[in-house]
């Protein structure tokens, strides 16, 4: 199939070598560009993504806010009333029913992990040092499907048992903390000591400065929750069903659902950005790309009018003759994708080689999926073929007593 | 029982009846360069076509070749009217039914002799056998390039590469071969060989062929004479020098 055809557009691509090799370097330098920098930012944006949820749920659920209901009567005819509400000062409460709950969330599909927990404002305290910290009351199991606690840890083991927590590494380092040593926690007026068992990393060093993991029931005693649950974290099995599923849970239960990208507005906000940028580079690449596989087939149209003239003259029908183009457009763009995603293997390997952060480490890890690599080169071959479709149908419509004559 | 003897064409291989061609029609300057031609040539005939510069011969040449459009007028093609025809159907005739060899060769620069004489079974099938290959070869045996197969074109004399050419357009043995000014570019004595291997592959395969030629020596070699002037026919019958048959071998 296509033997004729094929013959000749080899043929052809091979009498003009230098033009040949010219265009196959520039379809190869486009593919690249465009691959390397679309791995760059997959790469850089799922970096992005683990740090930030790599300390968050991907959907938490709370209760509703306390608001205040007025009930008062409507003013009379002509009369204007104007009232002032104070809103409520919002103080810890449980989920109700969360035992009930859980179970009824982990048997969705979407749900990966469900896990409660009690948070809490408080101090924590050693000596005459004194932190503010966010308390986090958790089963440790449970947590640890949430955000990977037991990966985090830095120093120690983690291990919540009664009168044990696990603390931020940067707020070990303010209380002049080690593994082993206690710490007070004060919340409200009510007051706890706690060994620390283990210091974790979570990422975000804002984070580490303010965490303090506690059992369930400690949270629960030290908040003045008996039994109860501030909210429930949830790990999903796509983290961009969050909002759907959040969405989700809220329409069904009478609870405050929050999606991890509504927790990171001003994140998701850049990353979409981010994004359609490349989109655009990409798409200006790939422009860039087809003029000049084009260009170079237009002219190596005009170059060929006699052969082309006596290909007619022999038999050569008009859709061999476009078939000749067409296919010269999709080798230039096989090959030049081939050679171009070699080149982006070659890039990402330089950065991931010479671009080190301070701790000798790459910045962020970047690999090119071959999926990524296959729609690439999928999309440039394409992309030849689109730009030779010009070309070949002037190629095809030549008349071929004037080709000839030339 | 033996086989029922496959039935001959019979008739004249190509019809021409009232060809008429202008060029800018329907503009001011609308010109007719060929005006009311008629004549036919029969299988086997060896027909010269002369006349000055301007005359109007490359025109019938490319006319009778289907590529280009008669204006007005009737061609038949072993009794198939021709005119009217679209493109797909006039590119089928000509892969089936022409042989080109043309002045400045033409050959495909990017192919050796032997891929050039291929190229019209590759294009026919998309593939070139075993058998089309060794056919090619004795057919470039036959006009003396059994050395010369594997070269490009550019590395061949311009006698040997219309050699080439006439090899191509012979291969698939096709009714008739159009020839146009096939020795102009050739010195005296090339021009020569090629003619006389043109007459021998006519002899060999009582191929049709019709030469379009400036050359009243080689003219004078041929069957018969189609002398043209200023788009009419002004001549139709023997060369001159009809009565001396050596000279025209």
């Amino acid at each position: 199939m296509l033997g004729f055809e094929s013959r000749v557009a080899t043929r052809f691509l091979r009498e003009g070598r230098m033009q040949t090799l010219l265009i196959i370097v520039g379809v190869a330098a486009g593919v690249a560009v465009v691959a390397y920098i679309s791995a760059l930012i997959t790469g850089l944006q799922r970096n992005t993504i683990e740090k930030t949820l790599g300390a968050q749920a991907h959907v938490t659920l709370s209760p509703l806010d306390d608001v205040v209901l007025t009930a008062r009567a409507p003013a009379g005819a002509g009369t204007s009333e104007l009232v002032q509400t104070q809103p409520r000062a919002q103080r810890p409460r449980s989920i109700g029913n969360w035992e009930l709950l859980v179970p009824l969330l982990e048997a969705m599909p979407e749900v990966a992990a469900v896990s409660p927990m009690v948070s809490a404002a408080g101090l924590a305290v050693r000596g005459e040092a004194s932190k503010a910290i966010a308390l986090m009351g958790v089963d440790l199991d449970r947590y640890d499907r949430i955000v990977s606690l037991r990966s985090k840890v830095v120093d120690g083991t983690a291990r919540l048992g009664p009168g044990e927590g696990i603390i931020g590494r940067e707020l070990a380092e303010d209380l002049g903390v080690r593994v082993g040593d206690r710490v007070g926690i004060v919340t409200g007026g009510v007051s706890d000591s706690l060994r620390v068992t283990a210091l974790v990393d979570l990422g975000v060093r804002e984070l580490n400065r303010r965490t303090v993991i506690v059992p369930l029931r400690t949270a629960q005693s030290l908040v003045g929750l008996p039994g109860g649950a501030t909210g429930l974290d949830l790990t999903l099995v796509d983290i961009w069903s969050a909002q759907t599923v959040a969405d989700d849970l809220a329409a069904r239960w009478p609870y405050k659902a929050e999606s991890w990208q509504q927790a990171n507005a001003q994140l998701v906000a850049a990353l979409n950005a981010q994004s359609v940028s490349t989109a655009v580079i990409r798409g200006v690449v790939l422009i860039v790309v087809v003029l000049g596989i084009a260009s170079v087939l237009v002219v190596s149209v005009v170059q060929k009018q006699r052969e082309i003239g006596i290909l007619r003259a022999m038999g050569a029908t008009q859709g061999q003759v476009l078939r000749i183009f067409l296919l010269q457009g999709a080798i230039v763009g096989a090959l030049g994708s081939a050679l171009g995603v070699l080149l982006a293997v070659v890039l990402i390997w330089a950065f991931t080689s010479f671009v080190l952060g301070s701790d000798g480490l790459p910045l962020f890890n970047i690999t090119l999926e071959p999926a990524l690599a296959l729609r690439v080169a999928a999309i440039a071959t394409v992309c030849g073929v689109l730009a030779a479709v010009a070309p070949a149908r002037r190629a095809a419509k030549l008349d071929p007593a004037q080709a000839i004559r030339i | 029982m033996s086989a029922p003897a496959a039935a001959t064409p019979t008739g004249p291989l190509i019809e021409l009846e009232d060809i008429r061609k202008s060029y800018n029609l329907g503009l001011p300057n609308e010109a007719e360069v060929l005006h009311g031609l008629s004549f036919s040539v029969g299988r086997g005939e060896f027909a010269a076509l002369i006349g000055p510069s301007g005359s109007g011969k490359s025109t019938l040449l490319n006319i009778v070749g289907l590529l280009e459009r008669m204006t007005a007028g009737s061609y038949r093609i072993e009794g198939e009217e021709v005119n009217g025809l679209d493109d797909g159907a006039l590119t089928l005739r000509r892969r089936t039914t022409l042989g080109f060899v043309f002045q400045f060769h033409h050959l495909l620069p990017a192919f050796s002799a032997l891929e050039n004489v291929t190229l019209p079974a590759l294009m026919r099938e998309g593939r070139v056998t075993p058998a089309q290959r060794e056919r090619a070869r004795a057919v470039l045996a036959a006009v003396g390039l059994v050395d010369a197969m594997g070269k490009r074109p550019g590395e061949l004399s311009g006698g040997m590469q219309q050699r080439v050419a006439i090899a191509r357009a012979l291969v698939l043995e096709p009714p008739l071969v159009l020839a146009d000014e096939p020795t102009g570019n050739l010195d005296t004595v090339s021009s020569d060989e090629v003619f006389t291997l043109m007459r021998r592959m006519h002899a060999e395969l009582n191929t049709s062929f019709l030469v379009v030629t400036h050359d009243p020596r080689l003219a004078a070699r041929c069957d018969r004479v189609l002398e043209l002037v200023d788009g009419r026919l002004v001549h139709d019958g023997a060369p001159a020098g009809a009565a001396d048959p050596v000279a025209r071998g």
